[in-house]
């Protein structure tokens, strides 16, 4: 979806301004919320797509105006209410109304750290053979769903070179709509800067982007 | 300013309490009906806090200034040297190591949100995740680095990674002449976080060891 999350480009958003000796959460609910946001994936009501995805349905006005972890707040809420795991009654009141969803595998604090030494990963064996080789050069479909997709705007009807080919990946616009993983072929397109933003960009810079094969056609 | 500031500055009293008291009512919530064990929350916390961190990644190009035939097998198969160290799953399943050389400078952006390879470099910091830096970075890359100190020769190419997959980049950057013939741990403390995301070179640690 062309959200405000899509930020590739933009202007007026200013300096990056570092904060050197920023600690790593600000506030005891960034540090609840980022917990909350990890144990509750564990249950696999939801994928890392379809995480995303909720995040990205943030009104743009307001996802602009907030913070990050505003962001996966906002984002939880949104997947708990989706999955029939909390009513947006029971997150505004916090009476209990709705029963909870049986037969979940809760993570426990001793399984933590396998759990997260074990990740999550993303390749699928596949059959089918690369449709591109590096070196090849490709161009960009240009596509806008108003569902979830990892082709940032900027990318759309561009053409680069294949730099690097990652084997079948699980395809996150499917993903996210709980239709299936339907892996592909993942690539990284490396494109001239500009290519991407005409006499505007800088010179001697290129930008590599992980791109699926169906965001692809040969040029 | 970024949005994190502007968001503090305007709506410091009610918002955040705000925020504090419907994340407290959204986690008594989830361990009422079971959904999680509170206990695990501080270990996730705690692990992200003093466990996995910056020095893991500055561990490996340490020891891929050290030993050429682990800088070989980093670059060929990134995922496998760097869990040879012990650094491997959430957020790092699928690594790539973007080597800076004299003719090439590597940075690392998510443009579309804040994918950061977790078991080598922690929680990416609040600049990394906010929109000045996911907007500029693969425009203006040369303006962004001269913001964070850094400014490349005109010869070399800056080449920017938007991380739009589940691949996660580490940038190896150059070793410093006057680091060479140092040990792995001294090597260590000259490996800054934000070298390794490309918007920093890697320097003389400070007494206290560097700050990022």
């Amino acid at each position: 979806m062309n959200g405000a999350h899509d930020l590739g480009g933009m202007h007026g958003f200013g300096a990056i301004d570092p904060d050197p000796n920023e600690p790593l959460f600000h506030a005891e609910w960034e540090r609840r919320c980022f917990a909350i946001t990890l144990a509750t994936g564990f249950l696999g009501q939801w994928n890392i797509d379809a995480g995303r995805f909720a995040r990205e349905q943030m009104p743009p006005a307001e996802y602009l105006a907030t913070s990050y972890y505003e962001h996966w707040l906002f984002g939880l809420e949104h997947l708990l209410v989706q999955r029939a795991m909390a009513t947006p009654e029971e997150i505004e009141i916090g009476a209990l109304e709705l029963e909870p969803k049986p037969g979940l595998r809760v993570l426990q604090a001793a399984n933590v750290t396998a759990a997260l030494s074990k990740g999550g990963p993303s390749q699928r064996a596949t059959d089918t053979p690369a449709r591109f080789q590096a070196g090849d050069k490709v161009r960009t479909v240009n596509i806008n769903p108003v569902t979830h997709t990892r082709i940032p705007r900027y990318a759309r009807g561009k053409t680069g070179t294949v730099h690097l080919l990652h084997g079948a990946h699980v395809f996150p616009d499917s993903n996210a709509l709980f239709q299936g993983e339907a892996p592909q072929h993942l690539y990284t397109v490396q494109f001239n800067g500009r290519e991407l933003w005409g006499p505007d960009a800088e010179p001697g810079a290129s930008t590599c982007i992980d791109l699926w094969d169906s965001y692809l056609e040969p040029a | 300013m970024n949005e994190h500031h502007h968001h503090d500055h305007n709506h410091e009293h009610s918002e955040l309490s705000d925020l504090e008291l419907r994340v407290r009512a959204l986690e008594s919530l989830m361990v009422e009906k079971g959904y999680v064990d509170p206990a695990a929350l501080d270990v996730l916390i705690d692990t992200y806090e003093t466990k996995v961190g910056p020095r893991n990644g500055a561990q490996v190009v340490a020891k891929a200034w050290s030993d050429p035939k682990f800088k070989a097998w980093l670059l060929e198969d990134a995922t496998a040297a760097i869990a040879s160290l012990g650094f491997t799953g959430r957020q790092g399943e699928h690594m790539v190591v973007a080597e800076n050389t004299d003719t090439t400078h590597n940075m690392v952006v998510c443009t579309l949100c804040s994918c950061y390879p977790w078991p080598v470099l922690g929680l990416p910091p609040t600049w990394y995740k906010a929109a000045p830096y996911r907007a500029r970075a693969v425009m203006q890359p040369r303006a962004v680095l001269a913001e964070f100190g850094v400014s490349l020769p005109s010869g070399q190419e800056v080449k920017v990674w938007d991380s739009t997959a589940e691949i996660r980049y580490l940038v190896l950057p150059q070793q410093p002449e006057e680091s060479k013939g140092l040990s792995e741990a001294e090597l260590a403390d000259w490996v800054t976080r934000d070298s390794m995301i490309g918007v920093g070179l890697p320097r003389k640690p400070a007494a206290e060891g560097p700050r990022r």
